[in-house]
């Protein structure tokens, strides 16, 4: 059983510069954020090796920061500009019984994240509905479509904050 | 009923209007799509098995919405679905009817305002005959509903278009 200072340690060795920090101060389990572009070597890392055998991607969580500038379109809607999106993975070992939390961040306007669907079979689709529902677009997944919303919406993804409902869908309105 | 009152003596002959007839056979083996959408197809299962007993008003789910006289739309639409619903209906054979049950069908229920997946009452896509309130209705409000809906074909003309 490690804790996620041993396992931040020991990834700051491998990784270096990949892992970005330890962030201790919340409220929630630790988390280590790591570079959106290494996610994939890190959690394989975490995965082979017989110190961590972090087995379980327990879960797979997109989140949209909002702490981009607020903007006011042309047509009176809101809109995010800047800022990040976030992805957190929630890993465990079921034999050597540790967890750890990741995280990692990426821009709002192209926001690519690597896949780690080759890695744990049940991230693809996480990641499908993290792409769906938030827009982050997952390099290297099998198999990007949406999962939840029908594969003609066109409205973008509902649960970013600045999302708009469209007045129609395929001839029937939506609002109520 | 008005159907088989007008006996002669001789046991084996009726006589009715056709009307009657028709509305007759109709309301008493309406046979419903074989399927549910949400939570309130669970209340929709439970009023077809055994205690509450959907078959003795001759209610019985049929796989194929072309053997089917009615469809109960239990649970709530999403847009998605919308789009699957109205084909299953405008699949099943004349004359048909539409029972939309609990409050996400009606209206979109507890959806309406932040749903941005889900259809604001399935009326929308395909017209209704019966509304059941209830999230989800009892299997006693269901019966009701289909109680409704049998009063309603009862007073069907062949003549005259309803609605």
């Amino acid at each position: 059983m490690k804790t996620t200072e041993e396992i931040y340690k020991s990834l700051k060795e491998k990784f270096n510069d990949s892992i970005i920090e330890l962030n201790s101060s919340l409220p929630v389990e630790p988390v280590i954020i790591v570079n959106p572009q290494s996610i994939d070597d890190v959690c394989l890392f975490l995965k082979e090796n017989s110190e961590f055998k972090f087995d379980s991607l327990m879960c797979l969580s997109g989140v949209d920061d909002a702490n981009g500038e607020k903007a006011t379109n042309d047509d009176g809607s809101s809109v995010i500009k800047g800022g990040t999106l976030s992805v957190v993975y929630h890993l465990e070992s079921i034999e050597l019984k540790h967890k750890l939390v990741l995280k990692v961040s990426v821009n709002r306007d192209n926001p690519e994240v690597k896949s780690v669907a080759g890695i744990w079979r049940h991230a693809d689709w996480h990641e499908r509905e993290a792409y769906d529902l938030i827009g982050i677009k997952f390099l290297n997944h099998p198999d990007l479509r949406r999962i939840l919303m029908p594969y003609d919406w066109e409205a973008g993804h509902p649960l970013r904050k600045d999302y708009q409902n469209p007045e129609f869908y395929q001839g029937m309105k939506v609002p109520y | 009923m008005g159907i088989l009152d007008k006996q002669f003596t001789d046991d084996n002959i009726v006589i009715t209007t056709t009307e009657d007839l028709f509305n007759w056979a109709r309301l008493s083996s309406l046979w419903q799509v074989g399927f549910g959408l949400a939570c309130c197809a669970i209340e929709m299962m439970a009023t077809s098995a055994s205690h509450y007993d959907f078959d003795r008003f001759g209610v019985i789910p049929r796989p194929s919405p072309r053997q089917s006289d009615v469809i109960i739309v239990s649970g709530t639409v999403t847009l998605k679905m919308a789009i699957r619903v109205k084909r299953l209906y405008e699949q099943m054979p004349d004359p048909k009817y539409v029972i939309s049950m609990g409050s996400c069908s009606n209206c979109g229920g507890p959806y309406w305002e932040h749903g941005y997946h889900v259809l604001k009452g399935v009326d929308r896509v395909i017209p209704v005959d019966v509304y059941i309130p209830g999230c989800p209705p009892r299997p006693e409000a269901l019966l009701e509903g289909l109680l409704k809906l049998q009063e309603k074909i009862r007073n069907e003309s062949l003549v005259k278009k309803s609605a």
